[in-house]
């Protein structure tokens, strides 16, 4: 579930903004400090040491160093700088067959061995209540290695004066361009894990990501009317050299109504659309609810992956671990084993993937220590495969994990969380603005927008940020009160072009939370844009008062 | 951790204080204990218990504010925490609208403690789950669900005098429960201060009776409906339209209760005649801590809708300097006013109609009207003649907050609820509302 409560900007009438804030607040040139390696290979050693004096058959050692520098803007003004670090040690280990956690925020050898000593107990309080052992499915140690996030310019590298003067000139820009009021942030992050196991691996990882959403909104005072246009630009697994933005990064919506990127964001340039789009949006046309042939661009189709396909194929929802918050799933395990249940027409294919570069869920190794793969979950619109840590690969007959565990801090416990789900280019040559051609009676989507679906993932209905009508071929004036409505088998088999791999690129979730206490993730949707026939779509305009 | 006594808060506020160079100087203690257990499949599948302490110090030069962050006490940390927030402060962008620290302030403490609460353990939340569990077994049912608890400290302190400190207690329960096919679901939530208003075996049945009852829903047509609405499914809804009861945007044009031509309908009788919402931190149901943690202005009773009228909104210290007008402190509950009656006396004065349990995965659909779109979950029922009938699936609604508070037909008796994506304690009764807009069906169980 896209949780809101931890990031509500600009939606018009909200206008507080609450950021997830993890750790104490540290000034910026703290951030560069890093723990030495041999420190934490022996901190992780003793504590193996103690779980397996205590009588743990298996143990994991978490050593996190979780680094955020948030950067608020609205108009002209630098609202809020904040850096947060958060440093601990999360000791995991089954003993008598069952789980047990423990974490510290002490780095001393005591406290880590105390630590693990209470996860062992834990553990064994818990297996009395256990009826089946945890099996966890084997992987190889693979020794002390190292991996990061390949980035050009590190983040925390860059002065706070640069980046807020870059929210400015982006605010400058779609005031001057027709918003009435703008908002632009900067969400950075650095997580520092150290992971090591009783398997004999220990793996240590830099990881960064960016994400810099931005809010125009425009307001007509005659009028009463007010309406927001988002930013388009996706948050990225990428150095700061993502604001960088070269020619080749720039792609051409169809029918050239706006600018979208891909590997590098031109903020300014983005937020004078905005502005100039935010204005438009008050006059454009209150869309005629109907049946339409939806052309959706990937800014708009990555949150719709995200719900419809990232959500259901989580093993755990499926079992029914998460029964109880965000729901279970249709995409039941009888479904699965059949081989034939038609999750989606048969040029649908979506893979499951941790390595895509530049991608929010690409990682070297998950929080078991399993290496970073990619393998198919949708395959000819069938349903063929699941997300599963190593103690889930046996429920579904794999011999490995697919390396989806994950834990947003060291204090709390890893589990399985989605890695990026992406749809694969079409086969045949296919530009957006070819798509749009054959489209008789249509409306283009772009942005993510309103969003909701039902706890099993049956019933969805999306909205975006910007609307075309497409008549005859032709991509025609701007659509307002557009959301569309639908039934995820029904939509992913009315699914029927594909545009080819140029104009695949992926979208993401900076803030996906699961799980009770929650725990929030980040994670990539690639997908080009894509055409799905007869699809309800409602008007959303309302009078009140 | 311990919870620190007020004496120990007041003695690391006043020498965190006495460090600072800064022209003022604002300081949080704050402490928590949080236990919870979790279960799914019928098992406990995970329990924790978390610690934290820390103090947050603010200073300002002029127009530049920093915040740091410490987790120990002794005077050379306190003294090093304020010396960080110093050099962030002489290192930020002048803020344009900062607004300097409140002056002295009168709270009147409120009851947020319940020794009952506070001495919860393992034993207590696993026996919470251990109840659900077994019931559930013994109906072949499968229960999943989440207990948590937690004691705090907040202590507040500031260079103008301003010194607050209270203890808090808070508990929340929810249980899902379905049936071995999955074709039944029902759920509970339950929220309290004080631990002795919990009761483990009473919530898990409401849980079981529901899912027991939801078994073979029929499908209705969607449309719109007489609806009861019980308190968890209109909590989030009120909770994103009270969001818009803000000053600034209303003024800047960008709320709900912005008007054409400028003007704001704060006033203006927007809802039915039996609508009034207020804010209380002394509600003896819905305690909730008598500062706005953020300005640490004193919070009032605050009546913000009253006989169906927009009464007041919220304004920040900057934007009520800009209009002249005093500040408020933001509400930390919600309450609505209600009736005696009961849910089923709703039920049983209706013809036909339509049960709602709960209300999930709401999301703003436009702000311009707090269009909400949102699905029903856990126990959806047909109402006939006074009486339920049958299950019904579950409906995707899209709904207006505004509209249905204009179509109330009869309220009942208000209860509390936790917010889930609002931060807000509430106090709300179930309602009885007609034309309720549901605009597609659901599959899911």
């Amino acid at each position: 579930m896209e949780r809101r409560t931890f990031l509500k900007i600009g939606a018009g009438t909200a206008g507080a903004l609450l950021v997830p804030v993890f750790g104490n607040a540290i000034a910026a040139e703290e951030l560069l400090n890093p723990l030495a390696l041999s420190f934490k290979k022996s901190l992780a050693d003793t504590a193996m040491d103690a779980a397996k004096k205590a009588g743990a058959t298996y143990c994991d050692v978490r050593i996190g160093r979780y680094l955020n520098q948030y950067i608020t803007t609205r108009d002209l003004n630098v609202e809020n700088v904040t850096n947060t670090e958060s440093t601990g040690v999360g000791v995991r280990v089954i003993a008598a067959g069952a789980y047990g956690f423990a974490a510290t925020n002490s780095l001393s050898p005591d406290a880590v061995a105390g630590a693990a000593r209470q996860a062992v107990a834990i553990a064994k309080a818990n297996a009395r209540l256990q009826t089946e052992p945890v099996r966890l499915a084997p992987v190889k140690g693979v020794g002390e290695v190292a991996w990061a996030t390949p980035i050009k310019r590190d983040w925390r590298t860059v002065p706070v004066k640069d980046k807020a003067d870059m929210l400015i000139a982006a605010n400058q820009a779609g005031l001057a361009a027709g918003a009435s009021f703008m908002t632009a942030n900067l969400f950075q992050v650095n997580q520092q894990k150290y992971f090591a196991s009783t398997d004999g691996s220990y793996i240590d990882q830099d990881i960064h990501r960016l994400w810099a959403p931005t809010n125009a909104t425009a307001v007509d005072k005659a009028t009463g009317k007010f309406r927001s246009r988002a930013g388009l630009a996706p948050p990225v697994g990428m150095g700061y050299e993502y604001f960088d933005a070269r020619p080749e990064h720039k792609v051409r919506a169809a029918g050239g109504v706006t600018t979208l990127y891909n590997g590098g964001y031109d903020i300014v340039e983005e937020a004078k659309n905005a502005g100039r789009q935010a204005r438009e949006k008050l006059k454009a046309k209150s869309v005629d609810p109907g049946k339409y042939d939806l052309v959706l661009a990937p800014e708009n189709l990555f949150l719709t992956i995200h719900e419809s396909v990232g959500h259901p194929t989580e093993l755990d929802r499926v079992l029914g671990y998460e029964a109880n918050y965000a729901g279970t799933s249709f995409c039941t395990l009888d479904k699965w084993e059949s081989r034939k249940f038609n999750f989606g027409s048969t040029i649908v294919n979506f893979t499951g993937d941790k390595t895509a570069p530049g991608s929010l869920g690409a990682v070297g190794y998950d929080d078991e220590g399993v290496p970073a793969k990619r393998w198919d979950i949708i395959k000819g619109g069938i349903l063929v495969n699941y997300q599963a840590t190593r103690d889930q690969a046996h429920i579904i007959g794999e011999q490995e994990s697919h390396g989806c565990s994950y834990a947003d801090s060291w204090s709390n416990v890893q589990f399985q969380r989605m890695p990026n789900v992406s749809l694969g280019a079409g086969k045949q040559k296919l530009t957006p603005d070819e798509m749009v051609k054959d489209v008789k009676k249509g409306i283009y989507i772009l942005g993510r927008g309103s969003y909701s679906i039902d706890q099993q993932r049956y019933n969805f209905q999306f909205g975006g940020q910007l609307y075309y009508e497409i008549r005859d071929g032709k991509i025609g004036q701007m659509l307002e009160d557009v959301a569309y409505q639908s039934n995820t088998q029904d939509f992913w088999n009315a699914c029927t072009a594909i545009c080819d791999e140029r104009d695949w690129r992926m979208g993401g979730s900076f803030f996906d939370g699961k799980g009770q206490p929650s725990q929030v993730s980040a994670v990539s949707h690639g997908t080009p844009t894509t055409r799905f026939n007869g699809i309800n779509v409602i008007n959303t305009g309302r009078k009140i008062g | 951790m311990t919870i620190l006594t007020q004496e120990q808060t007041k003695h690391i506020c006043d020498r965190a204080l006495s460090f600072s160079k800064a022209d003022e100087c604002s300081v949080a203690v704050t402490g928590s204990r949080n236990g919870n257990i979790r279960f799914a499949r019928n098992q406990v599948s995970t329990a924790g218990l978390a610690d934290d302490t820390s103090i947050s110090v603010t200073v300002a030069f002029g127009k530049r504010q920093g915040t740091a962050v410490i987790n120990e006490f002794d005077d050379k940390s306190l003294e090093k925490v304020v010396r960080r927030a110093e050099d962030l402060a002489r290192l930020a962008p002048e803020n344009p609208e900062f607004m300097p620290a409140v002056a002295k302030q009168d709270y009147k403490a409120s009851q947020t403690f319940s020794a009952k609460t506070a001495a919860i353990d393992p034993d207590f939340r696993a026996q919470t789950a251990a109840y659900a569990i077994e019931a559930c077994k013994k109906n072949k049912l499968v229960a999943a669900g989440f207990f948590t608890d937690g004691t705090s400290f907040s202590s507040v302190a500031n260079s103008n005098g301003v010194y607050g400190h209270q203890e808090q207690t808070g508990l929340d329960f929810t249980c899902t429960v379905r049936t071995e096919d999955g074709r039944g679901s029902g759920w509970v939530k339950r929220s309290a201060t004080d631990a002795n208003r919990f009761d483990a075996r009473e919530a898990a049945d409401v849980a079981i009776e529901k899912a027991l009852r939801s078994v073979d829903a029929k499908a209705l047509e969607p449309g719109r409906y007489t609806v009861i609405l019980e308190p968890a499914a209109t909590s989030e809804l009120l909770g994103y339209m009270l969001f818009g009861f803000d000053a600034r945007q209303t003024d800047e044009g960008r709320s709900f209760l912005s008007k054409k031509g400028g003007a704001s309908r704060l006033g203006d009788k927007l809802f039915d005649q039996q609508v009034n919402i207020w804010a209380d931190p002394w509600n003896p149901d819905v305690p909730v801590l008598p500062w706005d943690t953020d300005n640490l202005i004193a919070r009032k009773r605050m009546d913000l809708i009253k006989d169906g009228r927009v009464n007041a909104l919220n304004y920040s210290q900057y934007w009520a300097r800009k209009k002249g007008v005093q500040p408020t402190a933001t509400p930390g509950n919600i309450i609505m006013a209600g009736t005696d009656k009961s849910t089923a006396e709703l039920i049983a004065s209706t013809k036909k109609g339509v049960l709602v349990t709960r209300t999930w995965y709401i999301r703003m659909v436009d702000p311009q009207s707090v269009l909400l779109t949102g699905l029903t979950r856990d126990g959806t029922f047909y109402i006939e003649n006074g009486k339920i009938k049958y299950p019904i699936k579950n409906f995707r609604f899209n709904e207006s907050p505004v509209t249905m508070l204009n179509n109330i037909e009869e309220i009942g008796k208000p209860v509390v609820i936790g917010g889930d994506e609002v931060p807000f304690q509430m106090l709300i009764p179930p309602m009885k509302v007609r034309d309720f807009n549901f605009t597609s069906l659901s599959d899911a169980v």
